[in-house]
């Protein structure tokens, strides 16, 4: 019979010279997944709480309002104010808002949906005038954005 | 003096660290992304026509009548109540298919109007209109026989989930309506 060679020994050693490669891949997804938020918000919003809550898809649909008072009262004073993009408008400015949103979506854009980001300290007199003119344009599906939380 | 010549060192980086640096890097990333997740309450806002409002009778019984003044006190049906309440009357009102007389003739025909004046706060608003979706969703899972979690987890894109949505929605219409406000 022939005899066996005699295996070498390998080394006990798990080869761990590809690991930065997968931590690599690991931050580059963390990387792209991170949006910087491009709008700064301008207002402070700190949300009510709500129990029947429905998660918000199509991010790409959705244009936010935001409304409460701002954050430099200072300079713009105590007043509940409104949000879009980055600059503060008047309820008039909401139609002219919701047509750049609508061109923005292209043939999608019957699909607008407006997610409303409102203080709860916010009086419902500047919500509904905003609401008077979201329906003039019929841009008639709002959410009003809120924290979960669970049943009590 | 004879110097001994030195060994040349090998010409290649340390490369050991760069596993640290990648891990100091991601767990930045990790803690800095906010996967955008966000809860809201949708709600369709009527459709605004240029012709006067058409004089619908409907009977006064099969209207539940929500008010919420600038001063956050709740008017329902004509009596002063607590938010922790409105859940449980908004649900008596819907299920009553006609046993009792003052309350609705069917789930049809039950109408929530919900009117918050230009001074009530907003958080007051969306509790109210919480409790009144709550009441909504609890007697549509109680129609399809699951708990209230269960109702809220269904998802509109599967096809059985559609399927039990839309048999909820067919006992029980959403008819919620938010009046416009009064002037103060």
């Amino acid at each position: 019979m022939a005899s066996f060679k005699k295996k070498t020994k390998t080394s006990q050693e798990i080869p761990t010279s590809a690991l930065p490669d997968i931590i690599f891949i690991l931050l580059f997804f963390f990387m792209v997944a991170t949006t910087v938020r491009p709008n700064e918000v301008k207002v402070k919003t700190s949300l009510p709480r709500i129990t029947q809550v429905q998660k918000l898809e199509q991010v790409n649909i959705l244009s936010n309002i935001h409304i409460g008072k701002p954050n430099d009262v200072e300079k713009f004073g105590k007043e509940a104010r409104i949000q879009v993009n980055d600059v503060f408008i008047s309820a008039d400015g909401i139609p002219k808002f919701i047509e750049e949103e609508r061109v923005k979506l292209g043939d999608k854009r019957n699909l607008l949906q407006v997610v409303f980001k409102i203080d709860k300290e916010a009086k419902m007199g500047l919500v509904t005038d905003v609401q008077e003119k979201l329906r003039d344009v019929s841009a008639r599906k709002v959410n009003y954005s809120g924290l979960k939380i669970s049943e009590r | 003096m004879i110097r001994r010549k030195k060994e040349r060192e090998a010409t290649e980086i340390n490369a050991g660290s760069m596993a640290d640096i990648a891990f100091l890097l991601l767990i930045f990333f990790l803690v800095t992304t906010t996967i955008v997740s966000d809860s809201a309450l949708p709600f369709t806002l009527p459709e605004k026509t240029d012709q006067p409002p058409v004089d619908v009778k409907i009977n006064d019984k099969n209207i539940f009548k929500v008010i919420v003044n600038s001063s956050d006190k709740l008017l329902v049906e004509d009596d002063i109540m607590e938010l922790a309440q409105i859940r449980e009357e908004a649900i008596k009102f819907l299920e009553n298919k006609g046993r009792d007389k003052d309350l609705s003739d069917s789930p049809k025909d039950a109408i929530v109007s919900y009117r918050a004046d230009r001074g009530t706060s907003y958080e007051m608003f969306i509790n109210v209109l919480d409790e009144l979706k709550a009441a909504y969703h609890v007697v549509r899972a109680k129609e399809l026989g699951i708990s209230l979690d269960a109702y809220l987890a269904l998802d509109k894109e599967d096809k059985a989930d559609k399927k039990l949505l839309d048999k909820a929605k067919e006992a029980y219409p959403m008819q919620l309506s938010i009046a416009e406000p009064s002037k103060f």
